[in-house]
């Protein structure tokens, strides 16, 4: 077991090590846009597996906490001048509160499995209402923010400089995952997943650790807010709410393996590779959510832990051998 | 302003009625196929749409009336039902509920997306010769289209209240619902069972796409627009309940067009998922449902 804990120390190493020089080798700047998109879906789906992998609290909500991000940052900068590095921080503690808010009115009622789905995709939809209707989100005209490159405003004009920061945000929440999995808190979120009945009756306090469960996702997914705004400098409500993209983070979650530390980065690298390849062949719209779709179901269908149970169940399998 | 709006209430009230009636049809599918097999079909809006694209291409291509094609399009639609259960979901989902969650999303991104490669992402609308008749009842006029739709929901709510009070058939779905392994004891075929209530579900919403084309347009999202409220009126409703969906479709139309009238287009969406979330957290066995 230590061999294997090692092992996966060190391909973690060279993994970091390797994706740092990216950059310095793969000149094409396109190549090294596609690899920032991966990671940033990588970081959403990470947010949601802390939820919906690790606590099985599935939310079809997932980019209330990105929404809410981005323009807790946005609004801070076009607003009142506030650098992108301290809105950062602010759309961080927006997603958490986010997460407290929905996490307070739904699990304080006790809504599961479906019933915790569908209110989240409600409160998705009231969220993006209201930031329709307000005057200080910019209402249906969006925000668009200023466009000016340098490190102290978070915007890049070489891609590369995106890449790295997914890259550190990405590392960071595979820590936070790997934290995670060997934490007492951890446990407690599996537990919860595999009965809160039982949990419950052991002592677990399901209500507090799915709360604070939320608030990560929701943290996460405000930092990931911040990033798209810099990166993309404009956001409007059916881009900071859509379904889509809460559609996406459960989707690279679940097709790489959820409830695993590299479940949501694995399956991130595959859809997208999947996508552009298909795209490549055929540019018509709608065939790689075709594509998308086909897999997730055959995902579910043939394998139920996802690209990464591959890997697990031979291991399993070779484990269970050597101790006979 | 206000005064103005006060005036047009019972127009409003009226015409929420109207649409309400389909939307207690779309609602009656879903809440059939939840009640029975206690799972929530996430592809239901994508569903509607695929019917409303039949019953569009049998007017366009074969001239078929949208009322005359109920009768090709309900049972085409129960077909499909019937088949994409036994030989897709059924298999696929391993008897796990979330599974079945995540295989209607696939579907349903699956479907959209087809339909948005084959049909194109245009919005399409039919006219019918009496499109724009209506009859003239002193404070409001009411269009054929929504009359017809509003009568044709009821009897078909009526038909399947029939259905599964008195026959034999309804008699197996409604003991599957209760206690599958002693259905199963006495000699019932749960899985047929489970394959033909979903075809049923899927068969209404092939009425309501009939009923809704001449009255709607159709595009590859249509059915979006429907699944929010669609959920919301069966957690009104109470999941399960036939009377329920039809009730709760009403106060949905209603609330609706209200919301519309009171709050402006932007705003008055909101109504809906508010309800939602407000019978989740305070009533989650809704009106008629049974308590747990």
């Amino acid at each position: 077991m230590s061999l294997l804990k090692s092992r996966t120390g060190i391909l973690v190493m060279i993994g970091i090590i390797v994706s740092l020089f990216v950059p310095v080798f793969v000149a094409n700047k396109f190549y090294i846009d596609i690899l920032s998109l991966i990671l940033f879906s990588a970081f959403l789906g990470q947010s949601w597996n802390i939820l919906g992998g690790y606590a099985g609290q599935f939310s079809f909500g997932g980019v209330i906490f990105f929404g809410t991000g981005a323009y807790a940052s946005s609004i801070l900068l076009t607003t009142f001048g506030i650098d992108p590095w301290i809105g950062i921080f602010a759309a961080i503690a927006a997603g958490a509160l986010a997460g407290l808010f929905i996490g307070f009115i739904s699990f304080r009622y006790g809504l599961r499995g479906s019933y915790f789905a569908l209110i989240t995709l409600a409160f998705s939809e009231v969220f993006r209402v209201i930031a329709n209707s307000v005057e200080f989100t910019g209402g249906g005209v969006g925000i668009f923010i200023e466009h000016a490159p340098g490190i102290k405003n978070l915007q890049f004009t070489d891609p590369a400089g995106y890449y790295y920061m997914a890259l550190v945000m990405v590392i960071i929440s595979l820590a936070i995952a790997f934290w995670l999995e060997r934490s007492r808190f951890g446990a407690y979120l599996i537990a919860i997943r595999e009965n809160e009945d039982a949990a419950e009756a052991l002592g677990v306090n399901a209500f507090r650790c799915k709360i604070y469960a939320i608030m990560i996702t929701g943290a996460m997914g405000g930092a990931a807010g911040t990033f798209y705004a810099q990166k993309y400098l404009y956001i409007d409500p059916p881009i900071a709410y859509s379904i889509g993209m809460s559609v996406e983070m459960l989707l690279v979650t679940i097709v790489g393996g959820m409830g695993t530390v590299f479940g949501p980065l694995i399956g991130s690298f595959v859809l997208h590779t999947v996508n552009e390849v298909a795209r490549h062949f055929i540019d018509t719209p709608g065939l790689s959510l075709i594509v998308y779709g086909v897999i997730l179901v055959a995902i579910i269908g043939f394998l139920p832990n996802g690209l990464i149970g591959l890997f697990k169940s031979q291991k399993k399998q070779t484990g269970g051998k050597s101790d006979a | 302003m206000l005064a103005m709006n006060i005036s047009m209430m019972p127009a409003a009230v009226l015409n929420g009625l109207m649409f309400g009636a389909i939307y207690a049809l779309v609602a009656l599918g879903l809440t059939l196929i939840y009640g029975v097999l206690h799972i929530i079909n996430f592809a239901h809006g994508a569903m509607l749409m695929l019917a409303l694209y039949a019953t569009f291409y049998l007017f366009k291509f074969a001239g078929i009336d949208p009322y005359l094609a109920l009768i090709i399009v309900i049972p085409g639609s129960y077909i499909f039902g019937y088949a994409l259960y036994r030989w897709g979901i059924g298999k696929l989902s391993h008897g796990k509920d979330q599974n079945i969650l995540l295989i209607t999303l696939g579907l349903s991104i699956i479907f959209e997306n087809a339909a948005q490669f084959f049909f194109t992402a245009d919005q399409q609308t039919i006219s019918l010769s009496y499109s724009y008749d209506s009859f003239d009842l002193g404070f409001v006029y009411l269009s054929y289209p929504k009359v017809i739709s509003f009568v044709a929901s009821l009897v078909i709510c009526l038909m399947l209240w029939w259905l599964m009070a008195t026959t034999d058939l309804g008699k197996a779905i409604r003991a599957v619902a209760k206690e599958r392994q002693g259905a199963r004891l006495v000699g019932i075929n749960v899985e047929n069972i489970y394959a033909i209530t979903y075809g049923i579900g899927i068969a209404c919403l092939g009425a309501a796409g009939c009923l809704l084309l001449p009255s709607f347009y159709v595009d590859p999202y249509t059915g979006n627009i429907f699944v929010i409220v669609a959920f919301t009126i069966v957690v009104l409703g109470g999941m399960g309940s036939i009377v329920g969906a039809l009730v709760g479709g009403f106060i949905i139309g209603i609330t609706e067009s209200l919301g519309g009238l009171f709050l402006g287009e932007s705003l008055g969406q909101i109504g809906i998922s508010l309800i939602f979330i407000l019978i989740l957290v305070f009533r989650p066995t809704g009106l008629f449902g049974a308590k747990q």
